[in-house]
């Protein structure tokens, strides 16, 4: 488990789309080993004391799974070579044969396990909460959270406990892109409570000030290392090789170096070794079991719920402020035009992504927008800028000389722009208007990296979940098929009807 | 005082061209004038000035005593009295595309005027019948000919009830039937006591149906007079008027 700087979900699905199906051929896909090397996978975005760059040697890497991974080579009589991924793709990696292993805080899940072969368990991590010190008293466990919010990284056990005890302990269970941005979004009062991994929680203390870590622990996990289906033999050899390791102390000494280990750690070595075939599920909490994705069609049709209002309330939005933009910049002043011509090129230049980012977490210091919020008034805001550019177009469209021989009956500005402009500059603007709220609808998916869980964000929870995309893809798309399609029809309806004259 | 237009020494350039070089011209109620000259001549530019839709730089407009003056052109609340005073019928009809025939014609005497719909849409039935296209009430600008949409910019104009009405090229659009049965209806609203100019360069036309014809060549009055000018044409510019009806009219 580790940080990884939002990779979206398209990119995601991008790469597990390529992946689906794949693995049987990964056998025939990957490059002839060398055997003097061990490729390993790992995405030295994640830091210390998982996988970092060498401050030193920026070149090299460090940390603890970097010195696994040593370890293993040797045993293996191989040279380590790290190959960087990004977190979120180790899986894929591992499945289509990039490199040998894939391991950088790699958690013991069901999926995986049905997915890839999986290494001997090496290290056992508590998932704990962490809370701001002011309320290090309040809270005990999950069990006092009721109608607070509880972040964590999404697609992982942490998030798997939240869900499955959500409807016990009544908390909000919010997911995020990566490790870093729960914590300071507990500090600054956004979140009540993260459930993380121990490491990545006494990492955030130190980093972020006023917070502290509760002692109780909610489940356990472990870190594994993944290989794909067909390296079952390779695999096989490095468990023996982390089985010894575990025996002669050699795991123990690189834990104690970065800080890791503590006598729960030999208990699960011990653990471990006596059940060498491991089987054995990781998270006490959850057992989220693959079958039939129909089961969670409920889910999905909630989150296309909030797709949908989403989509609905931000266009509305986009309506309202685009007519103000496209008046200003056709009615106002110099300098009102200026200004809005220089707030439309801004915001068409700059990704969405970006700008989501900047009011979320960019503001935070100065206005704490609640995420639906801030999802709402960045698509708004975004796609203001492009209606303006369309009624814009369509109020200049609108023939001179009607507007003159509106002036010469004695027609005021605003009757003109009311009764004669108005109404046919709608017209013309009502086909791409439509397109553009389709086009929204799907954008609409971009607000996952601000902890807003909609339709593609949902899915894709889904689909780490089971281990495959290919039902929950299909179900995800089938639906924005549903919301999208008759929205094209209209406005290709839309558009046949006023382009052949009123 | 019978006079409803007087125009004088009025200059006005555009785009660095001087189009009007200081015309002087004069419309008396129930007299119906022609306006005429070859294309670019500036006839419709004098139009659009009349009814303030474009500045001059000199002279002097009157509509019945309603004055504009030479410099920007003075904002919509301050030109209520000239809207009341001059319509006019674009070329290009102008009618408001989204709007019904009936639609276009009620519009302003209900929203300026504030008449109750019910008598503006009586009044708005009788124009349009009495110009022959009540069956096209209902209609939109699209389906209409150029002939009906002609007559039906007519009557959104004489719904304001204007003592004066410009018209700027009646006739482009309309064949030769049509033309003939427009100028009666033109004479007929001379008749009733209205002053209109109208800008042509058909000299059929004019020669058929106004009252007085005045001819603008290179942005000055050529020559005026009543309209058997025309049968003995002296002035140069009148004599290439009248040799270039010959080929299609064009705006």
């Amino acid at each position: 488990m580790k940080v990884t700087l939002s990779r979206g979900p398209f990119f995601r699905f991008a790469l597990w789309a390529l992946l689906a199906g794949s693995s049987a051929r990964a056998a025939a896909a990957e490059p002839a080993p060398t055997p003097s090397f061990l490729r390993w996978g790992g995405d030295a975005e994640g830091g210390a004391p998982f996988v970092e760059a060498d401050p030193n040697d920026p070149a090299k890497v460090r940390g603890f799974d970097v010195e696994v991974a040593q370890a293993i080579a040797r045993g293996l009589g191989r040279e380590p070579r790290f190959v960087q991924v990004a977190f979120s793709s180790i899986d894929a990696s591992a499945a289509r044969g990039d490199f040998d292993i894939g391991m950088s805080g790699v958690e013991d899940t069901p999926a995986r396990r049905e997915m890839l072969s999986v290494t001997l368990p090496y290290f056992e991590f508590r998932e704990v909460l962490t809370v701001r010190a002011a309320d290090r008293e309040r809270y005990r466990g999950l069990e006092g959270l009721r109608g607070r919010r509880v972040g964590t990284l999404g697609a992982t056990i942490a998030y798997e406990v939240l869900l499955a005890n959500r409807g016990r302990f009544g908390y909000q269970p919010v997911s995020y892109d990566d490790d870093v941005h729960p914590y300071t979004d507990l500090a600054e009062g956004r979140l009540d409570a993260v459930l993380l991994d121990n490491i990545i929680a006494a990492r955030s203390v130190r980093r972020v000030p006023g917070l502290a870590i509760l002692p109780g622990i909610v489940a356990t996990g472990r870190y594994v290392g993944v290989l794909s289906k067909e390296n079952a033999a390779l695999r096989d050899r490095i468990d023996g090789i982390l089985a010894e390791a575990m025996r002669d102390g050699t795991l123990e000494r690189i834990y104690r170096k970065w800080g890791i280990w503590d006598d729960s750690q030999g208990i699960f070595f011990r653990k471990a070794l006596s059940a060498r075939a491991p089987g054995a599920a990781p998270a006490d909490a959850t057992r989220p079991s693959g079958g039939a994705a129909i089961r969670y069609l409920p889910s999905l049709l909630r989150a296309a719920g909030i797709t949908l209002l989403l989509s609905c309330v931000a266009m509305a939005l986009a309506v309202l402020l685009g007519i103000g933009i496209a008046g200003g910049r056709i009615y106002g002043g110099f300098l009102l035009r200026s200004a809005l011509t220089g707030y439309v090129e801004l915001v068409r230049g700059t990704p969405v992504l970006l700008q989501l980012f900047v009011l979320y977490y960019g503001l935070s210091a100065i206005v704490r927008l609640p995420a639906f919020v801030a999802a709402l008034l960045g698509l708004g805001l975004n796609y203001a800028a492009y209606e303006s550019e369309i009624y814009r177009g369509a109020l200049e469209a609108v023939p001179r000389v009607q507007l003159e021989a509106a002036r010469t009956l004695g027609l005021s500005e605003w009757l003109i722009l009311r009764l004669v402009r108005g109404p046919q500059a709608f017209r013309l603007a009502l086909a791409p208007m439509t397109n553009d709220f389709v086009a929204l609808l799907k954008d609409s998916s971009l607000v996952s990296v601000i902890t807003v869980v909609e339709l593609t964000k949902q899915t894709a929870i889904f689909a780490t979940n089971i281990g495959s995309w290919v039902v929950p893809g299909a179900l995800c798309a089938a639906i924005y098929l549903a919301m999208s399609l008759p929205l094209s029809r209209l406005a290709r309806r839309l558009e046949k009807r006023w382009s052949a004259g009123p | 005082m019978t006079e409803l237009l007087r125009i004088d020494g009025l200059r006005l350039s555009r785009g660095g061209r001087e189009v009007l070089k200081g015309i002087a011209l004069q419309v008396e109620r129930g007299q119906f004038v022609a306006l005429m000259g070859l294309s670019g001549s500036g006839k419709s530019t004098a139009l659009r000035a009349t009814v303030a839709l474009d500045c001059f730089q000199a002279g002097r407009i009157e509509v019945d005593g309603f004055v504009l003056k030479p410099g920007p052109v003075p904002p919509e609340s301050r030109l209520a009295p000239l809207r009341r005073k001059a319509g006019i019928v674009f070329q290009a009809h102008a009618l408001f595309e989204h709007l019904t025939s009936l639609e276009n014609v009620v519009l302003a005497p209900v929203r300026v005027l504030g008449q109750p719909v019910g008598q503006a849409r009586d009044r708005a039935m009788g124009l349009l019948d009495s110009l022959g296209v009540a069956g096209r009430a209902g209609a939109r600008p699209g389906e209409l000919s150029g002939g009906e949409a002609q007559r039906v910019a007519i009557a959104r104009a004489l719904a304001m009830d204007p003592p004066l009405l410009l018209m700027d090229e009646p006739t482009a659009a309309l064949d030769p039937a049509r033309r003939g049965s427009l100028g009666e209806t033109l004479q007929g609203l001379s008749g009733e006591g209205r002053g209109l100019l109208v800008a042509t360069h058909d000299t059929d036309f004019a020669r058929d149906f106004a009252d007085r014809v005045v001819i603008l060549a290179d942005g000055v009055v050529a020559e005026e007079g009543s309209p058997s000018l025309l049968r003995h044409p002296s002035n140069p510019a009148t004599k290439a008027l009248l040799d270039h009806r010959a080929s299609p009219p064009s705006s």
